[in-house]
């Protein structure tokens, strides 16, 4: 196991740098002068050198890709052009309400997924199981934003039971956590679709092995065999492709924080990106690339912990 | 054809569905109820109607005519995202598979990090860099499939290579790229037609979404999801403005990705022999 976290520690490194490399080239190096854009074309030579100047880019590329990555490092995530604020606070502020958001709906998904995919696959090939392929199909179809249009028009503008967006704060648990059950919701159905899908086929599959026929043998019942045999073999898929979808997930938040206007990341970037307020998007990107790539260090960390046979073929 | 279809639900539905969407893309070519982008302030909000199927949004603008010509802008982004992600991902995930060794090992794991930018983060960045437009989202969401196809191109080439018509094929002396165009690629064809059809629908959505956001498709050209973000500021007035154009694009990522789930059950060959 030991072996195994070293190569593995070693990977993740290796991909932080390369991540932030690409996030630095095509922030930073690619669009030109950022400070001829933030000024606009009447500017004067003088002043977009003096921004410039105030900026830092006048200096080298390797400074400042070293400058950002030891400020990153130190959690300073340099200022604002738009708020004049530091930026570490605006996009902590905005983390507390999207994380939460994320794992609502990630909970949300792995516990329909986890129901729908188990009965599915103990219904091979019958109408239930065909039902909820169906269903599925659909999950896969209606886009989160659609979805969240459609319960604020159910449940805000018809039925007028919840505020159509909006986000009162952690001051009143209560209330901030009503304010994320419909966001959670609309991001949760298609990776619920997605995972009822993947949970469902690792069943069959683990269905069919030899280990199988022997708890059959030994005396277990079916349903025994597939709770307790079948379905912690089916994990491991299921964790893979959980994390896999952990970035599709932050995605679909950006779009989902902006239906109900919730104050999360994706709105700070969104608006960043019409204040032309690039540092806060570069830093966000980043921070997303971190969180993506850290949870799925985290999920093969995990798998190898179930099943011993990852860890040997890594070692 | 006929084999094809037989008792393949998914596939007869996703290939109507399908059909419905380019037939609406191409009839929009030549012909729509109303210019799309017409304004028309006296009709605002006008219900639907014989003169307005589907009514008129907040600028008077007849739903209808923007519906089918939005088609389009999907079915665009759609095929040159797919587009660029065939093209790069055969190549790459071919020279995996034949080169194998290190350059196999990069290419994937290069593969494994693009994961970690999904299109719409990707669309983001590139928009904060070069402001919001069409090309920014294909190029986001082309990217995004490259690493896919590669993967599905050299996993399914790599059991090719190791059949026996293409031993064969080496043995008799024909170099790696005759081998490619002769033996790997019409075999791997099936597969990556089915995973074409599903990028193809994924590509809707992410478009959808970058248009809603602003960061796709621009005015005046008519699409889904900008269309989605209209409505929405006249949610409490006019609330069927957001039922026409999520529907539009639900029905054809639906029939997209029965279609491609239908191919890969008539394209696969064992799964055939076991139904019939």
């Amino acid at each position: 196991m030991a072996l195994f976290l070293l190569q593995r520690l070693a990977v993740l490194a290796a991909t932080l740098v390369v991540a932030s490399l690409v996030v630095f080239a095509v922030m930073e190096i690619l669009p030109g002068d950022a400070a001829e854009t933030m000024l606009g074309p009447t500017a004067t030579p003088e002043a977009v050198a003096a921004l410039s100047h105030k900026l830092g880019l006048d200096l080298p590329l390797s400074v400042r890709y070293a400058r950002w990555i030891a400020g990153l490092a130190r959690g300073d995530l340099g200022v604002s052009a738009a708020y004049g604020s530091a930026i570490a606070p605006l996009i902590g502020a905005s983390l507390l309400v999207s994380l939460p958001l994320a794992a609502m709906a990630m909970a949300l998904a792995a516990a329909i997924a986890l129901a729908a995919g188990v009965y599915a696959a103990d219904r091979r090939g019958r109408a239930g199981d065909a039902a909820v392929m169906g269903l599925t199909q659909i999950g896969l179809a209606v886009p989160n934003f659609w979805l969240a249009i459609l319960m604020v028009i159910v449940f805000a503008v018809t039925l007028r039971l919840v505020p159509a967006g909006g986000f009162p704060g952690w001051g009143d648990p209560a209330r901030a956590v009503a304010a994320l059950i419909l966001p959670a919701i609309a991001l949760g159905v298609a990776q619920a679709a997605i995972l009822t899908r993947v949970t469902r086929s690792a069943l069959l599959e683990a269905l069919n092995e030899d280990y199988m026929r022997t708890a059959r043998a030994k005396g277990l019942s079916r349903r025994a065999a597939l709770w307790r045999h079948a379905l912690p073999n089916a994990l491991v898929p299921v964790l893979t492709i959980m994390g896999l979808q952990f970035a599709n997930l932050i995605a679909g938040a950006i779009v989902v924080e902006n239906v109900f206007v919730l104050p999360g990341l994706g709105r700070l970037m969104l608006q960043s990106i019409s204040n032309r307020d690039t540092l806060v998007v570069e830093d966000g990107v980043m921070l997303i690339a971190v969180l993506v790539i850290g949870l799925n260090f985290l999920v093969d960390v995990a798998c190898a912990a179930i099943d011993p046979r990852l860890r040997q073929r890594a070692a | 054809m006929r084999v094809l279809l037989r008792g393949n639900f998914s596939l007869w539905l996703g290939a109507v569905l399908t059909g419905a969407l380019l037939l609406m893309a191409a009839v929009s070519l030549v012909w729509t109820p109303y210019p799309p982008a017409a304004i028309d302030i006296p009709h605002k909000l006008a219900p639907p109607s014989l003169a307005h199927w589907f009514g008129a949004d907040a600028l008077g603008r007849d739903v209808a005519s923007q519906i089918l010509a939005g088609s389009r802008v999907s079915i665009l982004v759609g095929v040159v995202a797919v587009g660029i992600g065939l093209l790069f991902g055969v190549a790459l995930g071919l020279f995996a598979a034949f080169r194998k060794g290190v350059a196999e090992d990069a290419i994937m794991k290069a593969c494994d990090f693009v994961f970690a930018f999904p299109a719409l983060l990707s669309a983001i960045m590139l928009t904060s860099a070069f402001g919001p437009g069409v090309v920014n989202a294909i190029v986001a969401i082309g990217v995004a499939n490259v690493p896919i196809i590669a993967k599905l191109t050299r996993a399914t080439a790599n059991s090719a290579l190791a059949r026996e018509y293409a031993l064969a094929a080496r043995a008799s002396g024909r170099g790696p790229v005759a081998i490619a165009f002769d033996h790997v690629l019409p075999n791997i064809a099936p597969a990556l037609i089915v995973q074409a059809t599903i990028q193809f629908a994924i590509a809707i959505l992410a478009e959808a979404a970058l248009s809603y956001l602003g960061l796709g498709a621009q005015p005046p050209q008519p699409s889904w999801g900008r269309m989605l973000s209209d409505a929405q500021t006249v949610l409490y007035n006019a609330p069927r403005l957001a039922i026409y154009p999520g529907a539009a694009i639900a029905l054809s990522v639906l029939g997209l990705n029965l279609l491609g789930d239908g191919l890969r059950d008539a394209l696969d060959p064992k799964l055939r022999a076991r139904r019939s």
